[in-house]
């Protein structure tokens, strides 16, 4: 047997690079991609503690859609979307991204109004979006239960059809892949312990392989952000909590789409290999490790057998955690912080990954410029001192 | 699932309990003089350490009274509980009835 080809290079540190980003997930990796490939910088180094791509990345359940509520989500979302679907020709590189839709299912009088709310917002922003009843909600995917004496009854959905999937570790080897052809650095098992500021300006990183200079420090490390960013001295108005999700033995293929509740805390689709891949909402307690409490997956697997019966015989194959960062108005934090030269993008709780593209387009462009990028901008975290917050605690889906 | 140390009821799964978060935030004893800063670190920001945090439970299913205890977030280690008034760290319980 011999090794596969490498797809990126993992070469020692060197002393110094322009910028250096803290966390090498989806985030940080698509992040270094547009630095080299919109902004030419690319003397670039890609700091993380594990290997890349093992944390949120690997532990998401890989729902990409865009049908969020105010203007400011719907500006860097489906600016997110939009790259995706031309991702793999821009990569050169597939990732299995399937545009196969998805529901987001009301249960309530108030749901129901909240819904075709978000569908109206949605169509003046640009962002595909239809309301479905109950009957059409079966068409598109016949396996949901419609009856309406059920706990969980059907009323209605949302319907994004160009909001899909794609396959996660793809997704980080792609961006990966291209970024170290154009020079970035990869730098694995490398943990950062402490960030060297000097006169309200960042100098460098102190890590487990040694100090790195660095022109610009770029924190990207998702649920580990408030430690980073204590390093610093910079407090985060974010809490982390473990999110779990599971996958089923590989089915058949029964599940043409993508079904969220928010309800009750479930959401569903069926990978390409053939596992029902499912997310439950947050363990309640702040924690930094990956694993949470069975009995939130046993109430997401009630939840799940109410929408969808056919589950009943399937057996759940693994479960497993993450730990994701919380803000209270469940949007990001992606801009400038009070120490020069050092940027932050945290606070995506549950729902990161379907924003890599653009949070990686933008994030570059924050970091290459000095100044946020206009999709951007409405997520600095001054935000919490003005009060123009970006409440999506109804379009984020589960319990942000 | 945890096993909480209720200082009242005794030790019971987590699934009887509803999370407080951060113990000791006291509400701002002049909020009127407070900067915009200062308001939004009260309302927006808490403590998120990887290690020993104390923070508030409420056990809902059973007292249904509100009490302090430290944890470690990095292993779940729990550490002995204080009643909802005690004083930060000194594991003491505070008499007539706690702050506000």
């Amino acid at each position: 047997m011999t090794d596969p080809d490498r797809l990126w290079d993992s070469p020692e540190p060197e002393s110094s690079y322009d910028v250096v980003i803290v966390g090498g997930g989806g985030h940080g990796i698509a992040t270094a991609y547009y630095l080299a490939k919109n902004h030419g910088i690319t003397n670039v180094a890609v700091l993380e503690k594990g290997w890349l791509a093992g944390g949120n990345m690997a532990r998401n359940t890989t729902i990409i859609r865009s049908n969020y509520l105010w203007d400011e989500s719907a500006g860097i979302y489906e600016h997110a979307l939009k790259l995706w679907e031309g991702l793999e020709e821009d990569l050169g590189y597939d990732v299995l991204f399937s545009q196969r839709g998805v529901l987001n299912l009301a249960h309530s009088l108030q749901d129901v109004r909240d819904s075709v709310r978000r569908v109206n917002a949605n169509r003046l922003n640009g962002v595909d979006a239809e309301w479905l009843d109950p009957a059409q909600v079966k068409e598109v995917c016949p396996i949901v239960d419609i009856r309406q004496d059920s706990r969980y009854p059907v009323l209605g959905a949302t319907y994004q059809p160009r909001a899909g999937i794609a396959k996660h570790d793809y997704v980080a080897w792609g961006y990966a892949r291209a970024a170290s052809a154009m020079g970035v650095h990869f730098i694995e098992h490398c943990e950062v312990t402490g960030i060297e500021v000097v006169d309200g300006r960042v100098r460098a990183v102190h890590t487990t392989r040694g100090r790195i200079a660095a022109g610009r420090v770029a924190l990207s490390a998702a649920g580990h952000s408030s430690v980073v960013a204590g390093m610093a001295g910079l407090r985060l108005p974010v809490q982390s909590h473990p999110l779990q999700a599971l996958v089923s033995e590989l089915l058949e293929p029964v599940h043409p789409t993508v079904v969220m509740s928010n309800a009750v805390h479930v959401y569903v689709s069926q990978a390409h290999k053939g596992e029902l891949v499912m997310g439950a909402g947050i363990d309640t307690y702040n924690s930094y490790r990956q694993r949470g409490a069975f009995h939130i997956i046993e109430q997401q697997m009630a939840a799940a057998l109410e929408l969808f019966p056919i589950f009943a015989r399937a057996h759940v194959l693994r479960t497993w955690g993450g730990v994701v960062d919380v803000t209270p108005d469940a949007s990001p934090i992606v801009g400038l912080t009070p120490v020069g030269g050092m940027y932050v993008n945290c606070g995506w709780g549950t729902g990161g990954f379907k924003a890599t593209p653009g949070v990686g387009w933008c994030y570059a462009h924050t970091i290459a410029h000095d100044e946020p990028h206009p999709l951007n901008a409405p997520f600095t975290l001054e935000r919490f001192t003005t009060g123009a917050l970006v409440d999506e605690h109804g379009a984020a889906a589960v319990a942000h | 699932m945890l096993l909480i140390p209720c200082p009242w009821c005794g030790p019971r799964d987590e699934a009887e309990f509803r999370y407080g978060g951060q113990a000791h935030v006291a509400y701002p004893g002049d909020p009127g003089a407070l900067t915009d800063e200062e308001w939004a670190h009260y309302l927006f920001f808490r403590d998120n350490p990887k290690g020993p945090f104390e923070e508030r439970w409420n056990h809902t299913s059973g007292c249904r009274r509100w009490f302090n205890l430290t944890r470690d977030t990095a292993t779940n280690e729990i550490w002995p509980t204080t009643s909802a008034g005690a004083r930060p760290g000194t594991g003491t319980v505070a008499t007539g009835g706690g702050s506000r």
